[in-house]
């Protein structure tokens, strides 16, 4: 009942008398209230709040949420939350931020179970199939090499590249292949045969830096797929007429990322520092300017649910009608949120109805090089030169922790499909594995020879982690 | 040959012959014949000016059906270079790990030089003479107990003089050097590494041609296969660092 500020030393918790009523505010992960001012007792539980919260938002499922106080959270009742702010005042109401939890969790990846061999040259890309029982590894001999994850052993080489295979995505349902080269060409392979779809397609002038298949609920048949090229264009191509339908001359400079959204458009990040928003037909929706430097790498809120959108957890079939419910559920009725790392050592959170950034995130000493949103949609995490991973809020960008510990640049990073961990590969030659909740390093994986290029966590199941690099293997990871 | 137009001007006024497509086409069909009669029969001078004019002749002809075979020709497959690098690191010119290097006459000069191929040399036992220097002292320059050290000398950080009275070995202060200029023999690039000390851990830690240093590598980030980070290593001496007044060593890797 003080009115003065009071200074909680750290063996002393004052805890309120268990009669007091708070007042409590329900704020959502956006920043809206969701309910203001409900009394509660002192003593509340999160299994009390979650209740309450339930019947307020009215969910479907059994939909588990965590509650947060300046980021602190709330661990036995409400009490010890209370007492761990300073400077709460009775009067006052208390706002208790809301974020759903991931029901199932994934184990931790500890050590190495297979280095495959085969390569020829250093591996470049490493994809796994949504479905975590195929892993497709693009490298610099011009192949592309298929491995099965249960048994840990090669499926099939596809050849059919002249140069080297510099990026590889697997389409929506996981059927095909799109892949593209140092040479210009984007070639398209059929998944069940293990052959590629008729002939490469030519059409790019310089090498392909990144490839997007249409999201799945925009086109159920997974017919469109654009490629960006260091040439600056978007080409999109057609799986069934294996013809070039649109290019789209985006930028002067090179295209350094390409993503497609959910909500149709197609978002170019590129070496004249801007970031297109585009729609298929050709036509640019927004230019995002802001960076100063090239934007090396572009990531939305809703990329793991577009990747893993006609997948449900345990079961391997293909669920198409599943991929427009999951991505209205994740989008919540707002726009997708787009983060942009960039040459200039910043970070910027973006919406593409506006061409200016909402967040300007600074903290790297150097380029950062890779940023990914975590599956959920709350973090961000971005790795740098600077040999140091950060990590953000996903919602209004506010640094959360700095993770060191690699001694060579990092080079990309890939998060656990329930987003509790993070998977970083460094020049160093290790992978490290941090956790989210305790904010620093969990498990430190050094077995590559030379440097990592790619890393990527199986999406669905999340039991077995890939990487390649400079040493030519490709090795596997699980717990 | 005729003079003027007067076969044109006659095939205006009159038309041509009904037959004169035939009959050029049929002297078309005998030219082939009729040359080859020339190249077979031909002798002397008039034989070397027709082979010399069929030659030119041949030489155009094989151009025209080469250009009119391209088309079939298969686009040659570039060579496939080495050293594939991902999409995020291709516009970058990686440095590998070296960090000043911008001079261009610096490193025409080293290349002149063949700096990178420095044969190791055996550790040579110095004599005593060469490495003190003999200090009179005392009133009458009389006593010779002291002794100044003629080459470099690592000085740890916790070093502290004894008595300028009681101390035996003097060591010049121009002569200790905190760091070497360490060349890497594969990436073939130099850095300016601090040292950590000999590799006799002695009282008196001498550097000079052919000994060894151990120098702190932890900013070139070398890792090894458990994942333990590697922040020293040996370097062996390659000059004289008295005579020069820096230390280059070359990393044994």
């Amino acid at each position: 009942m003080d009115q003065t500020k009071k200074k909680i030393k750290p063996n002393q918790i004052t805890l309120l008398p268990p009669d007091t009523r708070v007042f409590v505010t329900l704020i959502n992960p956006y920043g809206e209230e969701a309910q203001k001012s409900l009394e509660l007792s002192v003593n509340t539980t999160k299994e009390e709040l979650q209740s309450i919260l339930q019947q307020l938002v009215k969910t479907e499922e059994d939909q588990v949420y965590s509650f947060f106080h300046n980021n602190i959270e709330l661990v036995d009742t409400l009490n010890q939350l209370i007492a761990s702010d300073p400077e709460y005042k009775l009067e006052n109401t208390f706002s208790l931020t809301y974020h759903p939890q991931s029901l199932f969790r994934i184990q931790p990846i500890t050590r190495q179970t297979a280095a495959l061999e085969g390569h020829e040259q250093p591996v470049l890309c490493v994809q796994f199939r949504t479905q975590g029982d195929v892993l497709a590894t693009g490298s610099g001999d011009t192949t592309i090499r298929l491995w099965d994850m249960l048994t840990e052993t090669p499926i099939a080489t596809l050849k059919g590249h002249k140069n080297w295979v510099l990026c590889l995505a697997w389409s929506p349902d996981c059927k095909y292949i799109a892949s593209g080269s140092h040479d210009g060409q984007v070639c398209i392979w059929d998944v069940e045969t293990n052959q590629l779809k008729g002939q490469p397609l030519i059409g790019h002038t310089k090498w392909v830096t990144s490839i997007a298949w249409q999201p799945m609920h925009l086109d159920e048949e997974c017919t469109l797929v654009a490629s960006s090229s260091k040439d600056g264009s978007v080409r999109i191509w057609s799986r069934i007429s294996l013809s070039c339908l649109i290019s789209i001359n985006a930028h002067q400079k090179a295209i350094t990322k390409m993503l497609w959204g959910g909500q149709g458009y197609i978002y170019t990040a590129s070496e004249d520092t801007t970031i297109g928003v585009w729609n298929k037909s050709g036509k640019r929706v927004q230019e995002l300017k802001g960076h100063g430097h090239w934007v090396n790498s572009i990531a939305l809120h809703t990329d793991y649910t577009i990747r893993c959108a006609c997948f449900s957890e345990g079961n391997t079939e293909i669920n198409r009608k599943q991929a427009k419910v999951l991505y209205d559920k994740m989008l919540n009725g707002k726009n997708e949120r787009l983060v942009s790392a960039s040459d200039d050592q910043t970070l910027m959170l973006w919406e593409y109805t506006s061409s200016k950034p909402k967040v300007r995130m600074t903290g790297h000493q150097q380029q950062v090089n890779h940023v990914q949103f975590s599956p959920d949609g709350r973090y961000i995490v971005s790795a740098s030169f600077d040999k140091s991973l950060r990590i953000w809020d996903g919602y209004n960008g506010n640094w959360i922790a700095t993770l060191r510990g690699h001694v060579g640049s990092v080079y990309q990073v890939s998060w656990s499909s329930d987003s509790r961990y993070m998977l970083s590969a460094s020049k160093d030659s290790t992978l490290k594995l941090w956790s989210l909740q305790k904010k620093k390093l969990a498990f430190d994986l050094p077995g590559h020879a030379d440097e990592v290029y790619a890393v990527d966590w199986a999406p669905i199941g999340g039991e077995k982690a890939g990487s390649g690099g400079k040493d030519r293997r490709v090795k596997i990871w699980r717990h | 040959m005729p003079q003027h137009d007067y076969i044109e001007l006659h095939q205006k006024r009159f038309g041509k012959r009904l037959d004169t497509e035939e009959r050029a086409r049929k002297k078309a069909a005998r030219q082939p014949h009729e040359l080859a009669e020339k190249a077979q029969n031909l002798k002397g001078l008039k034989a070397k000016m027709f082979n010399k004019e069929r030659f030119k002749e041949k030489a155009l002809m094989k151009k025209q059906m080469l250009a009119h075979e391209e088309k079939d020709i298969e686009v040659n497959v570039e060579d496939v270079k080495d050293g594939a690098v991902p999409t995020y690191l291709l516009d970058r010119e990686q440095q590998q790990q070296s960090k000043v290097l911008t001079n261009m006459l610096k490193q025409k000069r080293q290349e002149k030089a063949g700096k990178w191929d420095v044969p190791i040399a055996k550790v040579k036992q110095m004599s005593e003479g060469e490495m003190f220097q003999v200090i009179e002292s005392g009133k009458r320059k009389q006593k010779s107990w002291k002794r100044r050290i003629n080459k470099v000398c690592f000085v740890p950080e916790t070093f502290t003089r004894k008595p300028p009275k009681f101390e035996r070995y003097i060591r010049p202060t121009g002569l200790r050097f905190k760091k070497a200029n360490v060349t890497h023999p594969e990436l073939q690039n130099y850095f300016q590494l601090a040292f950590i000390g000999c590799q006799e851990k002695s009282i008196i830690c001498l550097i000079y041609y052919t000994w060894f240093l151990e120098v702190n590598v932890s900013e070139l980030g070398l890792v090894t296969q458990t994942g333990k980070v590697i922040w020293s290593k040996y370097a062996q001496v390659t000059n004289n660092p008295e005579l020069d007044g820096c230390i280059n060593a070359t990393l044994l890797v």
